[in-house]
């Protein structure tokens, strides 16, 4: 297979698993362009923030530390938090995104929840390079989210007709992302206790504070299980 | 503001934000084996932290005032029962949200 035929069958077995991103990105990079449109910015912030940061929650809060008074370490702090599941994502990804090449450092680069997501739980059919399947959905992504952004920046304003519910698109897709994770395994230990600690964290924590909670409660717990749940996943594992 | 404290404070973001996602790959190079409590994590994190994202996504949803959480509720069973009968990813994706766009549009 010539180079450009790798390239053409990879970008299409790709295409596909981002339409729901096109569709959520679409409308949450438009909302968020508005946001800095509304808010006092040009259309340049938000298309060259979603380039280069292109992490949606943290770009929403990174619009409020830019109205705020100067203060550099926050911002950092606040970014660092944020964005701390990114590590997760890493840990998961470790063998994946290695061996690609260049390429890695991209996937690296990308790795938002949806490019994440996607990479993941994918079965990349055979005969189809990985390195650039992966490469095309962080690819795909990255442009819808920046041309949501910039077009909401440049027409913010203009925009009239019922978009109310469309963000729940990001729920639909997590919970069926989580289906197929639950499909592909035999033991949902893991499944159950992510779900019970977000909620008890959720519950004592509230919505703006649950998150890092929630992540040392669930790496807690995990570990706590380690020896059990390990010895369980192999024995299912070896049937 | 000035432009070159709002360069900076992205710049702290952006800074921030790609630690995150370098520092498990510079943390645990490859070549070496990675350790065994790590991979142990990373076969086993993807399934909480998709439950975790699950619940982020409805961290706002109140059951207590205005709707109840009812749109939401009954959206997600429309997502699960599509994805139960057909497993095509993008129709219960698609069937979940038009369920919500027309719940709180049109009946909340």
């Amino acid at each position: 297979m010539s180079r450009k035929m790798k390239l053409l069958s990879a970008m299409k077995a790709a295409f596909p698993h981002t339409i729901p991103i096109f569709a959520g990105f679409w409308f949450l990079g438009m909302t968020y362009g508005i946001y800095m449109n509304v808010s006092g910015f040009s259309f340049w912030y938000p298309m060259l923030m979603s380039l280069t940061i292109f992490a949606g929650s943290m770009e929403f809060v990174a619009v409020n530390l830019l109205l705020g008074a100067f203060n550099p370490l926050q911002a950092f702090a606040m970014t660092l938090m944020i964005n701390a599941r990114h590590l997760f994502y890493g840990i998961s990804m470790l063998d994946k995104y290695r061996g690609n090449g260049l390429k890695d450092i991209y996937l690296i680069f990308g790795m938002c929840d949806e490019s994440f997501s996607i990479n993941y739980t994918a079965d990349i059919p055979e005969g189809i390079d990985k390195g650039w399947f992966m490469f095309f959905v962080t690819l795909f992504n990255h442009f819808y989210w920046f041309f949501g952004a910039t077009l909401g920046g440049i027409f913010g304003s203009l925009i009239h007709f019922n978009t109310e519910g469309l963000d729940f698109v990001m729920t639909a897709m997590f919970v069926v992302i989580f289906m197929e994770q639950w499909m592909k395994e035999k033991n949902h230990v893991s499944a159950f206790v992510g779900i019970g600690v977000s909620l008890l964290c959720l519950i004592a924590f509230g919505a703006e504070n649950f998150i890092i909670p929630a992540m040392v409660g669930i790496l807690g717990v995990l570990t706590l299980v380690k020896n059990p749940l390990q010895a369980e996943i192999g024995r299912v594992g070896e049937r | 503001m000035t432009v070159t404290q709002q360069i900076i404070t992205i710049g702290m973001v952006i800074l921030g934000t790609m630690l995150t996602r370098f520092i498990p790959f510079l943390v645990f190079p490859a070549g070496k084996p990675t350790p065994e409590y790590i991979r142990y994590l990373g076969k086993v994190l993807p399934a909480a932290v998709f439950g975790l994202l699950v619940v982020y996504c409805l961290k706002n949803v109140s059951l207590f005032a205005g709707s109840r959480g009812i749109p939401e509720m009954l959206s997600i069973v429309v997502v699960v029962g599509l994805h139960l009968w057909k497993r095509q990813m993008l129709l219960s994706i698609a069937g979940g949200t038009i369920c919500y766009m027309l719940l709180v549009q049109l009946v909340f």
